[in-house]
């Protein structure tokens, strides 16, 4: 199959990592994989934050660079809910139906990474081998804006060597929400104090989700406590073989 | 603000800074933590009960959907059967308006007193205010509604208006307070639940035997037969709706049901939303007047206050829905560490969020729709299903155009999302930035994380570490390890800048 890699902006600049997995992971599991170079970023963090005229150019190019191919996969369950939920709305408003055409002809062809596995790809067993002790965070535009269910964890469980633990109150928004951490950065942290209770409750040495996003900010807490509990995509735990050494 | 100014309590500070101050009341977070915690369990184990549940949600909002598009009709039929019955209806277009009515009806029955059943409605409108300065006294008899009234306080949750007290604190309340407006606390009053409930009944008792006028909100009303009702848990609704000889009842004009039946749907999913119950212990439905039975005299004033603003509104509409269960409201995070007051608004929480700014005008109450993480958890425990995360980011556009036409802007907020737009709509101006970043990680020296950040990224570095950006981007990878002319051929024109 010939998927494209829509690598969100942030990943891209921040975490190369991550996209270099999802690429290792698909090329393992016999796919053709291309990275549009005319990407930049899904529109989400000016959509969200209420600047719509200056979401409308990102949506316009997205649909333009991913037009044509039989998957489009984001290792983003945010990035690939605002393509599928939110790009018709900026469409609409700005009353171009061409564009409202072209997003109903892109957006289901995006998936977030455990989406892409199981439901299109059909496979669970990626034949990753990880020997640790894991959690594992559902985002919450994973979990209620794409209802990615229990993917991840089918796919984390296949995983050889891995003991995986379950996060007490996984379901629970980590407070990280964007601008949201920025804007109440208080009750941002609150949550996030929660949420680092819980991941320290498993005596996991890796928490993993599908979102860089929240994982910056989880892991940047348990970070700057010292607390020696490491964040990772859940691509690179997919993508790691027994020949690789963590 | 047009008759609006007690939805939100003026002098609140913005959310952010008025959550500051609840997110340092440990005692509070705890009681939240407690009580929404218990609700949120037992409404999942009842609505898992009805194999139903989303067939009765969908039935539910379709209900509504149909009422609102149909409202001027709905209500004109309501108004007919309630005059039919033998009551009287009242239009009531803003706030002053409908303390006016309230007040002249009260007066016109000699009375200086009434008894009120919990009411958002008239908590909306500022009504026992209005009641006070015409010299009328006005007596809550819902307990937690009580205990905010002797505490002078306001109320902080739809359902449980006394959530932020502590079992100690109604004490000290009940004790200080009482014999001002009654029948004092007994001496030897405990902070036991069954203690301070009896306190309570004894308090009210001595009201409802005595009250000529009452005051309730509805929950419900039906087009077809002029039905008024309302849903509680302590009888002191069905004192107040049965004992007085006047009764007056001041509604919301989206809580028609366009039928009687209709009340099948709402009076399965409310009590399970929001006690958490099968059925509440108290469903008191009155049409009109009864002679030798009830109250002889009905008046039904009918609440507009930014209703059919909100209504004019395509996606915000959906807010009209809500039927006030306050299941959002505890299954929120952002809820559960703040608190209702935070919200400086007399609807709190996601749906306050979303309906506050609505009614008086999202330029009034401008923190209130990023008061959210938009984590969605609100929008799957609604019974009615209000996508509210959808109106949220709808109020957050609006709240940033009203912005941009009062030309507040630019900020440094819109100057940053309008150089981040410039950045992030150009593959070739986010591969430069990125060079950029790159190199500044080889200035941070080890790959690892980052303690400070400047500017308003200051508030992210308080508290957690970040990362720093890769020493090679993504894009700039797959150039230097995959491009070999191979499916590479940006088709626009900023696609070659990036080469």
């Amino acid at each position: 199959m010939r998927i494209a890699l829509f690598i969100t902006c942030f990943n891209d600049t921040m975490f190369p990592r991550t996209g270099q997995a999802v690429t290792a992971l698909l090329e393992r599991l016999g796919h053709t994989v291309e990275f549009p170079q005319a990407q930049t970023c899904c529109g989400q963090m000016h959509f969200n934050t209420g600047y719509r005229p200056e979401t409308l150019p990102m949506v316009r190019r997205f649909t333009e660079v991913f037009a044509g191919y039989d998957a489009v996969v984001a290792p983003s369950g945010s990035c690939a809910g605002m393509v599928r939920d939110h790009h018709r709305v900026v469409a609409a408003q700005y009353g171009d139906t061409a564009l409202t055409e072209a997003v109903e002809q892109v957006a289901p062809t995006v998936y977030e990474l455990s989406e892409l596995l199981v439901d299109v790809l059909g496979v669970t067993d990626v034949g990753a081998y990880f020997p640790h002790r894991v959690t594992y965070h559902p985002t919450c535009h994973s979990l209620r804006m794409l209802r990615v269910g229990d993917r991840p964890l089918r796919l984390l469980r296949a995983v050889k060597g891995i003991d995986l633990v379950e996060l007490p109150a996984a379901d629970s928004c980590c407070g990280f929400g964007g601008t949201f951490a920025l804007k109440n950065a208080d009750v941002s942290n609150a949550m996030l104090a929660d949420k680092m209770r819980h991941v320290l409750d498993t005596g996991a040495e890796f928490l993993t989700a599908g979102d860089n996003s929240c994982l910056t900010h989880i892991g940047g807490g348990l970070s700057r406590l010292r607390t020696g509990v490491g964040t990772l995509h859940l691509a690179e735990i997919l993508a790691s073989t027994e020949g690789d050494a963590r | 603000m047009s008759g609006a100014d007690n939805v939100v309590w003026l002098g609140t500070p913005a959310f952010p800074e008025a959550a500051r101050d609840a997110l340092a009341d440990t005692r509070l977070r705890a009681n939240l933590r407690r009580a929404t915690g218990t609700i949120r369990d037992k409404r999942l184990a009842v609505a898992a009960e009805l194999e139903d549940w989303e067939e009765l949600r969908e039935t539910a909002a379709a209900i509504k959907r149909h009422a609102l598009r149909h409202l001027d009709h709905h209500l004109l039929r309501l108004e007919k059967a309630v005059t039919a019955a033998g009551g009287t209806v009242h239009w009531a277009a803003d706030a002053a308006e409908a303390n006016r009515i309230v007040t002249g009806l009260v007066e016109a029955t000699g009375e200086r007193e009434v008894v009120k059943v919990k009411s958002m409605a008239t908590q909306e409108i500022g009504l026992n205010e209005a009641l006070a300065d015409a010299g009328i006294r006005a007596y809550e008899t819902d307990l937690a509604e009580l205990i905010v009234q002797l505490g002078g306080d306001r109320p902080s949750h739809i359902l449980v208006p006394a959530i932020h007290r502590g079992r100690s604190e109604i004490r000290e309340i009940f004790r200080r307070e009482m014999g001002e407006w009654g029948r004092p606390a007994p001496d030897a009053l405990t902070d036991d639940p069954r203690d301070l409930a009896e306190a309570a009944r004894l308090h009210l008792r001595e009201k409802f035997l005595r009250a000529k006028v009452a005051v309730s909100g509805a929950n419900f009303a039906a087009a077809d037969t002029g039905t008024v009702v309302v849903v509680e848990s302590e009888g002191n609704g069905r004192m107040c709706l049965t004992l007085p000889e006047t009764l007056i009842t001041v509604m919301g004009i989206e809580k028609v049901l366009p039928s009687f039946a209709d009340l099948d749907v709402f009076l399965q999913l409310l009590p399970r939303s929001s006690t958490g119950e099968r059925m509440n212990p108290y469903t008191s439905l009155w049409t009109g007047v009864t002679e030798g039975d009830g109250p002889q005299d009905f008046h039904l004033v009918l609440l507009d206050n930014g209703r059919t603003a909100t209504l004019a509104d395509e996606v915000g509409r959906q807010a009209l829905n809500c039927i006030r269960c306050s299941a959002c409201l505890n299954v929120c995070p952002v809820y559960e560490r703040t608190g209702g007051h935070a919200y400086g608004s007399v609807y709190p929480g996601p749906i306050g969020a979303v309906l506050t700014p609505q009614l008086v005008g999202v330029e009034n109450a401008a923190s209130l729709p990023f008061a959210s993480t938009l984590c969605g958890a609100c929008y799957d425990a609604c019974p009615v299903k209000i996508n509210i995360p959808e109106v949220l980011v709808h109020l957050r556009a609006e709240a940033v155009e009203a912005k941009r036409a009062a030309r507040l802007l630019p900020t440094s907020e819109a100057l940053a999302m309008k150089a981040a737009g410039a950045v992030l709509s150009s593959p070739g101006r986010l591969a430069a930035v990125q060079k950029v970043a790159a190199f500044g990680a080889r200035l941070v020296g080890r790959e690892g994380r980052i303690g400070f950040l400047p500017g308003p990224l200051a508030r992210w570095s308080a508290t957690r570490d970040a990362p720093a950006p890769a020493r090679e981007s993504m894009r700039a990878w797959w150039r230097r390890t995959r491009t070999t002319g191979r499916d590479e051929s940006p088709t626009t024109a900023e696609g070659k800048e990036a080469r």
